[in-house]
């Protein structure tokens, strides 16, 4: 604990990013980064029904390179939360606790949002007659 | 609370260097964390050059071989040299881990030695346990029954006393709870996974009558529920033991019994 007249030993400074640390606050960043998602997908909602130039003006900007760059973090975040929040269950039931498991679980996370991702991409411009 | 940076007085500032004694052929570099409570200075690392062809296998050797012909004021604590103590708990190449056990084979390159992370120093790598201590206190580490005294001492089945296996082991070393952010954050709420595997141990026993006293003292969104299972506790842990299994056993119990 810090005392005033003491110093405090480093902690994130000197600790080793590990597969454990890193994907628990990347499952706190993809959960931030959904919330703002959403205010963006609201925002998208609001155009349509606010008549055809607002709908023009959002989807100029959502079909952007800089949008479609938010859109992919966006999917990403969804794929990456929604995969590991999988994982999470499991651990509330009380499985999946062995570190082996553990580190077996977390690169099947990593592998399924990278796959979830580039699967709803393609799917996107499938869909859209882009491919 | 959470607070990223290190605090004015803990900023590390640049060390001394000390250089291996002339003809040694085999050097590694130590970079080791000092603090001295009597200069008035900020922490520094300082470098050790370790002649391995007359040192140990293991950190802890170099450490006492640093001590011994380096510098002498280096202070740390260190006891059984055999993994049973937990004395010589330390952050030892960026995870926490016992010096006696860790050997020097295991890290790549320079080795980097810090106190436990997120602890109050008292001097170099010796941090300050007192919040730890009472926080293990405040779970009453020790058999509790209602049930009347039998004349021989309270038995207990083979199956019951397995329950046990991966618990007892605990040496308390703390290198599983300064690893823990949730614990850095929170250390003044949060009990941290050694004291919540401690717990646990006592809930787990059939010869204990009072599961659900301990229940109750648990069910409390800091004192157990800021366990965000980041399981760095786990993949710490010098012994081998699994805190998070422990702590997700708990919470279990607590929706069961509802």
């Amino acid at each position: 604990m810090a005392q005033p007249d003491r110093p405090l030993s480093p902690h994130l400074q000197v600790y080793r990013w590990q597969i454990t640390n890193t994907l628990s606050i990347l499952h706190r960043l993809t959960g931030v980064a959904l919330g703002a998602g959403t205010l963006l997908m609201a925002y998208w909602l609001i155009a349509i029904a606010a008549g055809p130039e607002a709908f023009a003006t959002a989807q100029g900007f959502v079909g952007s390179i800089v949008g479609r760059i938010i859109l992919l973090g966006f999917t990403f975040a969804l794929a990456f939360h929604f995969s590991n929040g999988i994982r999470h269950l499991f651990w509330d039931s009380g499985r999946g606790f062995e570190l082996s498991a553990v580190h077996t679980s977390g690169w099947i996370v990593v592998i399924a949002s990278a796959i979830l991702t580039l699967a709803i991409w393609i799917l996107g411009y499938a869909v859209r007659g882009a491919l | 609370m959470v607070e990223f940076t290190l605090p004015r007085n803990s900023k590390i500032g640049k060390g001394r260097t000390f250089k291996a004694p002339e003809g040694a052929k085999r050097i590694r570099k130590f970079h080791v964390y000092r603090w001295n409570p009597e200069d008035g200075k900020n922490p520094t690392v300082d470098t050790f050059e370790v002649d391995l062809d007359t040192c140990g296998p293991m950190i802890l050797d170099a450490l006492i071989k640093i001590k011994d012909e380096l510098d002498p004021s280096l202070t740390f604590r260190r006891s059984c040299r055999e993994g049973v103590c937990g004395s010589c708990a330390m952050n030892i190449d960026g995870t926490n881990t016992l010096a006696c056990t860790r050997t020097m084979d295991e890290v790549k390159g320079d080795v980097k030695v810090y106190p436990l992370p997120h602890m109050s120093v008292i001097k170099d790598l010796v941090p300050d346990m007192t919040n730890f201590y009472a926080q293990y206190a405040s779970v009453e580490p020790w058999i509790k029954t209602s049930t009347p005294e039998p004349s021989r001492e309270r038995l207990q089945s083979r199956e019951d006393r397995a329950k046990l296996d991966g618990l007892w082991e605990c040496v308390l070393c703390a290198c599983c709870t300064t690893a823990c952010p949730s614990y850095w954050w929170n250390e003044d709420r949060y009990l941290g996974p050694a004291v919540l595997l401690q717990a646990y141990r006592f809930i787990a026993d059939s010869r204990d009558d009072h599961t659900g006293e301990r229940l109750d003292d648990l069910e409390d969104p800091f004192r157990l529920y800021r366990c965000h299972t980041i399981l760095n506790c786990t993949q710490t842990c010098p012994k081998g033991l699994n805190p998070a299994k422990a702590i997700a056993e708990t919470k279990k119990l607590m929706v069961e019994r509802r």
